[in-house]
């Protein structure tokens, strides 16, 4: 294979990011529509974008239209955010030695969508060197973050324009389906996601997406669990 | 209507929160290496919290007031079936939209 220039490394971020514009566009713009109709003004919608939160802003607006005091509101919404501080552990042992502004600011870009891909870039090459990490990172938020305060702008602006009939609501989980597929590379992945579903669908019944916790959380312990003994396995 | 006060507060506090989440292990652990146990279980994060997240939304979505409904479970299950067939997210997510269409079509 021939050497990548950190540049071309770059625009391999930026290509593999803009697929998610299929999922971050739509999904920006129903947040715009909803809320505008939950009775934010359309700069307003625009700020609260900049949070770059996308499940936990609705779960905010959701919860915010049915009257739940604030205090509340945000301690369910941080708890659906909570996987971005894993997604930042998780980031650490390949982007941890940059400088602190960068790291300061990277942090900031940290969603599903450029986390996702880097983390994957990373482990497909692992002959990266930090300057090459960063390219790819940038590169990945290029497509998704401005796009997603824009977006949201316009689905604010359209405000009841879009109508019930496009079903919208469903981008986020076809997407994120589609998204589960390419990582069930193991054994212990495939556990891990059968484990979270099964455990997230038993307590859907909680409130607050309390539901998703319990099976993030499942997910995790059967994958680590899963790969703990196939290592032990491979080393009798 | 959703008084602004409240608005706000839970803006600048979500904000706030979840700027310290992203960058509590970046910023603060930095060059210290993770232990291997908690790299084990970071490993499983984003493949446990995914369909965690969009499962339960493809059985009870939030469009039918969280009613089972024929044309999103139809389109969740192509977009499995095609991903697990083609590998591939984009075409995925296409036939899973296509199908979705379609049987809201049929039966609208």
């Amino acid at each position: 294979m021939a050497r990548q220039t950190t540049s071309g490394i770059f625009w391999q971020g930026v290509r593999d990011g803009l697929p998610f514009l299929l999922v971050v566009v739509p999904f920006a713009i129903l947040f715009g529509v909803t809320s505008v109709e939950a009775g934010l003004g359309v700069y307003e919608a625009l700020a609260f974008s900049f949070v770059l939160a996308g499940a936990a802003q609705f779960t905010a607006l959701q919860l915010l239209s049915e009257g739940v005091p604030a205090t509340l509101v945000l301690l369910s919404a941080l708890a659906i955010n909570l996987r971005v501080a894993m997604y930042s552990a998780s980031l650490t042992p390949y982007l941890g030695r940059a400088r602190l502004w960068e790291r300061a600011l990277a942090a900031y870009f940290i969603v599903d969508q450029t986390y996702g891909c880097s983390v994957l870039a990373f482990e497909r090459n692992p002959k990266w060197g930090l300057r090459q990490r960063m390219a790819y990172y940038w590169g990945a938020v290029v497509p998704v973050c401005p796009v997603w305060y824009a977006s949201t702008f316009a689905g604010a602006a359209m405000g009841k324009a879009i109508p019930e009939s496009m079903a919208l609501d469903f981008a986020l989980p076809i997407t994120f389906l589609a998204m589960t597929i390419p990582m069930l590379r193991t054994m212990a992945h495939v556990l891990a996601a059968v484990a979270a579903v099964i455990v997230a669908i038993a307590f859907a019944f909680l409130p607050f997406s309390l539901g998703l916790l319990a099976g993030g959380c499942a997910g995790i312990a059967a994958g680590a669990e899963v790969e703990r003994r196939v290592k032990r396995a491979a080393k009798k | 209507m959703i008084d602004k006060e409240s608005i706000w507060t839970v803006m600048a506090g979500l904000a706030l929160g979840s700027y310290v989440l992203r960058i509590l292990f970046l910023g603060i652990v930095g060059n210290r290496p993770l232990p291997e146990w908690l790299a084990r279980h970071l490993r499983y994060t984003a493949v446990s919290f995914i369909p965690a997240l969009a499962v339960p939304l493809a059985l009870w979505p939030a469009a039918t007031g969280g009613e089972p409904d024929a044309a999103r479970l139809l389109a969740a299950t192509a977009t499995v079936l095609t991903g697990l067939l083609l590998r591939s997210v984009i075409v995925s997510i296409c036939a899973g939209a296509a199908v979705l269409y379609l049987v809201l079509h049929l039966t609208g």
